[in-house]
């Protein structure tokens, strides 16, 4: 499933916040969103997954779900939006709810998310008992539950510590690497964007508008955290914001 | 710096002292028996008028034979009755209303009004009304206290409502839930705490209502046998029923507390 924005403008009040952002995004891709903060990264992508209607322009999904899919577009949080009151196998359990599942297709279901985001021994903890990353991998879990088309992400791994960020940054690689889901990846933190992106939208700062499109070549499976070559392209990012992040900085915030 | 004398060590005192008083339940219940040893020695010592000021002990005394002759059991039996039913369509009122307030645009600025219009309204002012419209019976008591403890629990409630974290709200929506699902499974778990804090307001408010209505008029209930035996001059019935209403707020508070341990157990 495709997902394009075109055209899209948004306001708060008297404050622009995005002017005029267009942009697609194919099946199986995974697209990254960088820019200064207060640029509307967080508005663009409510407004791509319909939690935000925007002043101008439109959200449009190309091609049918699969069939499967319980929930086609589907977010990870930055705060990870955990209910507190529920253990790590009720959240999961959470949005399969909504959905007449057999109990024991329910039950698979839950299993196998937690399997895949190694949660397997902690589904009758409570959220509070976990670390920061162990609340985001109950995030991912979440969200491939549902079987997402599209996953749209909000800077998932800011709230965590580097080591912990570096291990699900493999997790995330590894979830892209195979079939067909496609992924909105916003980050201020571009080693993360080069590291996972096929393709990077830096949006200028406040109002955003689209700046610059990087393709990256190399295959996701093929890049090392250290690699040069990303670390170089990173930089070359960096150049592309340098000012615009020292502007944002000195905005007063609305 | 001379090479001879070693610097002398100054240990950095400790200033983490955070007033975290701790829980002792056994230094709680000792408070209470020393009160009252106190009380019956002062009695014992003849420094208590018996007739003003009895000793625990009469007042024990007299209890026992209220309970006894079945006196007792009839009074409360009519207080628990007019209590629990008013509280329970209070609170089950307010909680629906303080949702409505919460969540509708529509119900909530008139909602607010309303409430803060009458919320200062000392209830037992409108038991004449009541009695008026519901007959000086068990209407007008239960009415008084339903009304008495509806506005602290809207107020609560819908406090309550708003503090809960919009993010998670956000969260339900996209994936999909239904807002019967959202308020159910969302908001009224994360406005359970603060609904419950309004609940324990509203039951002792509960309280202070059915004395006073049980003042004003009816001949059973532990208000109005508190009542008849000051008019009798009986001080150890007297104070023996207020003892009946201390035991029976400690026993409300228990309960409450013991359901908000039970419901909130994920903290
Ligand atoms: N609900 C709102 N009402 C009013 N202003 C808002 C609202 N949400 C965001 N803003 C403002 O809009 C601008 C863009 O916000 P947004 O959260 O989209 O930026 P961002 O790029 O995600 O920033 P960050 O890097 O800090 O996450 C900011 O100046 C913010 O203060
Ligand atoms: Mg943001």
């Amino acid at each position: 499933m495709n997902l394009s924005a075109s055209r899209i403008s948004h306001n708060y009040g008297p404050l622009p916040v995005l002017a005029d952002v267009s942009l697609t995004v194919a099946s199986g891709e995974v697209v990254a969103v960088v820019g200064p903060s207060g640029c509307g990264k967080s508005t663009l992508l409510r407004i791509l997954g319909g939690l935000e209607r925007p002043d101008a322009g439109a959200v449009a999904t190309e091609g049918e779900p699969p069939a499967r899919s319980l929930n086609p577009i589907t977010y990870v949080f930055q705060d990870f939006a955990l209910l507190p009151w529920r253990t790590v196998a009720g959240n999961v359990a959470l949005p399969l709810e909504e959905h007449s599942l057999p109990t024991a297709e329910r039950d698979a279901i839950i299993r196998d998310a937690l399997a895949r985001t190694g949660l397997s021994d902690f589904a009758k903890a409570w959220p509070r008992q976990l670390s920061g990353g162990m609340k985001q991998r109950v995030g991912i879990a979440r969200a491939l539950a549902v079987r997402p088309a599209i996953l749209l992400m909000d800077e998932p791994l800011s709230a965590l510590d580097g080591q912990t960020r570096e291990l699900l940054m493999d997790d995330l690689v590894a979830l892209h690497a195979a079939g067909d889901l496609s992924t909105v990846y916003v980050t201020h933190n571009l080693d993360e964007a080069v590291r996972l992106a096929d393709r990077i939208l830096v949006l200028s700062r406040r109002p955003g508008r689209i700046r610059a499109e990087v393709r990256l070549e190399t295959p996701r499976a093929e890049r090392r955290p250290a690699d040069p070559a990303l670390a170089a392209q990173a930089r070359e990012l960096w150049d592309l914001i340098r000012e615009d992040a020292a502007e944002a900085d000195r905005e007063l915030v609305a | 710096m001379s090479e001879t004398a070693a610097p002398e060590a100054h240990p950095v005192p400790y200033r983490g002292d955070l007033f975290l008083p701790r829980t002792r339940r056994l230094a709680g219940a000792l408070a209470l028996v020393a009160l009252i040893a106190f009380w019956q020695a002062a009695s014992s010592l003849g420094w208590l008028d018996p007739v003003m000021a009895p000793s625990p002990r009469e007042v024990f005394a007299a209890l026992l034979a209220m309970a006894k002759s079945g006196e007792l059991a009839g009074h409360l039996a009519a207080s628990l009755g007019r209590l629990l039913g008013g509280f329970a369509i209070g609170a089950t009122a307010g909680v629906g209303f303080g949702l409505a307030v919460g969540l509708f645009s529509l119900v909530r600025s008139p909602g607010i009004a309303v409430v803060s219009a009458l919320f200062p309204i000392p209830k037992i002012a409108l038991l004449p009304l009541f009695i008026l419209w519901f007959g000086i019976g068990e209407g007008s008591k239960l009415a008084t206290i339903a009304f008495g403890s509806f506005f602290p629990t809207v107020v609560a409630t819908y406090g309550a409502v708003d503090a809960v974290d919009r993010s998670l709200v956000r969260m339900g929506r996209s994936f999909g839930l239904s807002s019967w699902s959202i308020v159910r499974k969302i908001v009224l778990p994360g406005a359970l705490p603060g609904i419950l804090s309004g609940l324990r307001i509203a039951s002792s408010i509960s309280i202070v209502l059915l004395v006073a209505a049980e003042m004003i008029g009816a001949n059973r209930g532990v208000g109005a046998m508190v009542l008849a035996a000051g008019n009798l001059m009986q001080s150890d019935r007297l104070l023996g029923g207020v003892v009946v209403l201390s035991v029976l707020g400690l026993f409300i508070a228990g309960l409450l507390g013991w359901i908000e341990r039970r419901l909130t157990a994920w903290r």
